[in-house]
């Protein structure tokens, strides 16, 4: 038995939020605490929009971590969610991705019913049945207690049409669990009903932490991206700054659209790849033309809610991402696309060209694709070794600047409370 | 339509895709035109939005600009088996056409992936020389999942 990789799986190399060891990416026994700590625990998971489920009956199914759950519209408009695992054997109780029920979910293994709380209420032949002798066989136990045997059931939350979800009685608030400045940041974007432009997984060959700490990476952007950096969508020379939850495990990034001042030539004398400012031109610059849409010159705005949720604007382009684990060192990323209901066509038009930006074929978002992998290839022989994360600092808190990885700090912050590390 | 003009369209343009000659791929198209990447799942649920989307041939020139010189991905390219076209509509020199794909990806190290399986949905129509070219090529894929990233267009 290897003792030393047994001690590393639980004990954090150095008391830092700066320094990660990357068995933190790579160990089994790890990933499946994540399960229980993390997303089975205290934590605000994502699963639907409101627009997903508007009347009664309407459903979407969803995972928590690996946890498979439905999340329903009840008759009194009110949004359920449970596991979505029969009692009896276990079988999935709905295996679509959404629909509509009148009353109840039928288990198609046996027949076992569950109103649209979760509760079972039916069982096939519960009561036995007749035989050609009139005599009746079979059938539950009388004493059986059919309210004992009912799925999971998860506290839900809405947010600006947002809908979370929690399996702990202990999770905060959702507005508290956020945090006052990040609610804002939310509430600045999802003002109005939403309208779903379009669905896409992607799947990507890392693990699931290393795609949220890409998001929470306020100093990569610019630097990976060259469409970011040349076409001035996000610089770091240009005005914002980073958002941290007092907790850590939220955040916002942003970029204001003023001129860059005496900061302009910045890229250039660093000799930044993704500065191909007057070298790399596009034939067709209306991908970009975008409007004041929310009335404060934020023009990028990228927002995370731990464990797993991202809402983004880039521009006029909006969309939410929902991270789900599959296993150690894979990952789903789910994207939806959305505008607003009250889009003028010309709006409409803007955001489908603006889409090119992101999604598995994003000019920037096509590279958060790959990087992870990167990550989790050049590490596959240096569990014991850690990662430096020690832009801005070695703390967690807001920035007037994002050539920091405050809010990067801050995910491991949050991750090492609840993993108790 | 000419079933033999319309495979052999599909079969130049599956070739300058696998061959690497991307910079002849916009010329396949109008300008205006709409090239769109897409799946069944949005199709059906009536959503616009696509993982690619361009209505300028100079929309489609930027893709291939982009993919050259700018865009960080990991080498890879694609083999296209492209199926026999079904003409759905005609209207003078204008047809409507569906076509099945199926692309292999094959990554820089050498493995090889199905990628991508689904119709290409077009208009087509000739250009004033005759040559039969997309006014409209919607790539309709049968699944959502797109593994990675997609830097080369379908």
């Amino acid at each position: 038995m290897d003792i030393r990789y047994e001690e590393s799986t639980t004990v954090w190399p150095e008391d830092s939020l700066a320094r990660v060891p990357y068995w933190i990416y790579q160990d089994e026994a790890n990933y499946k605490r994540e399960m229980e700590r993390l997303f089975e625990a205290a934590t605000w998971n994502f699963v639907c929009l409101e627009a997903d489920i508007p009347n009664k009956g309407d459903y979407r199914t969803n995972q928590v971590g690996e946890l498979p759950v439905i999340v329903v519209r009840d008759s009194d408009g009110a949004i359920n969610c449970f596991e979505n695992r029969c009692a009896h054997r276990g079988a999935l109780i709905a295996f679509d991705d959404g629909g509509n029920v009148q009353n109840n979910f039928k288990c198609i293994y046996h027949a076992w019913s569950y109103d649209l709380s979760g509760n079972l209420r039916g069982i096939a032949f519960e009561k036995g049945i007749n035989g050609p002798d009139g005599v009746m066989r079979g059938g539950m136990p009388k004493d059986f207690q059919r309210d004992r045997f009912s799925p999971r059931k998860l506290r839900t939350a809405t947010l600006c049409g947002l809908v979370f979800v929690t399996l702990s009685p202990d999770t905060a608030p959702i507005e508290d669990y956020i945090g006052a400045e990040v609610l804002g940041r939310i509430r600045r974007v999802l003002n109005r009903p939403i309208r779903v432009m379009g669905r896409f997984v992607q799947p990507l060959p890392n693990n699931w932490k290393l795609y949220v700490e890409n998001v929470k990476d306020t100093y990569h952007a610019s630097l990976l991206h060259t469409f970011l950096a040349t076409f001035r969508i996000s610089r770091l020379t240009q005005g914002g700054g980073v958002l941290v939850s007092p907790d850590g495990g939220s955040h916002s990034s942003y970029t204001i659209a003023i001129p860059e001042g005496a900061n302009a030539g910045a890229y250039k004398e660093q000799q930044i790849r993704t500065d191909q400012d007057g070298k790399f031109a596009l034939a067709d610059p209306s991908v970009l033309d975008s409007v004041e849409e929310f009335g404060d010159h934020i023009q990028l705005q990228i927002l995370s809610v731990f464990p797993g949720f991202i809402l983004q604007q880039i521009h006029n382009c909006l969309a939410v991402r929902h991270v789900v684990p599959r296993g150690v060192g894979k990952m789903d990323l789910v994207w939806t696309y959305f505008g607003f209901e009250d889009d003028s066509p010309e709006m409409n038009r803007r955001r489908l060209k603006q889409q090119n930006l992101v999604g598995p074929a994003g000019f920037i978002s096509m590279e958060d694709g790959c990087v992870g992998g990167f990550v989790q290839r050049g590490t596959a022989a240096a569990a014991d070794h850690v990662s430096v994360i020690q832009m801005g600092g070695s703390t967690a808190e807001s920035q007037e600047t994002r050539a920091t990885e405050a809010s990067v700090r801050g995910f491991w912050k949050a991750y090492r409370r609840y993993m108790g590390y | 339509m000419d079933l033999a003009r319309l495979v052999e369209l599909n079969a130049l343009y599956a070739r300058v895709i696998d061959t690497e000659q991307f910079e002849e791929w916009p010329k396949l198209f109008h300008d205006p035109c709409l090239y769109k990447v897409t799946t069944a799942d949005n199709v059906a649920k009536g959503l616009e939005g696509g993982l690619i989307y361009a209505d300028t041939r100079g929309m489609l020139e930027d893709r291939i600009s982009s993919l050259r010189k700018v865009n960080i991905y990991e080498g890879q390219r694609y083999r296209h088996i492209v199926g026999l076209p079904t003409v759905l509509g005609q209207s003078g020199d204008a047809a409507e056409v569906e076509t099945p794909f199926l692309i292999v990806r094959i990554m820089r190290e050498g493995q090889m992936d199905i990628f991508a399986t689904g119709c290409y949905r077009d208009k087509v129509k000739p250009d004033p020389a005759g040559a039969l070219r997309f006014s409209e090529r919607i790539v309709v894929c049968d699944s959502r999942r797109f593994d990675t990233l997609v830097a080369i267009p379908f």
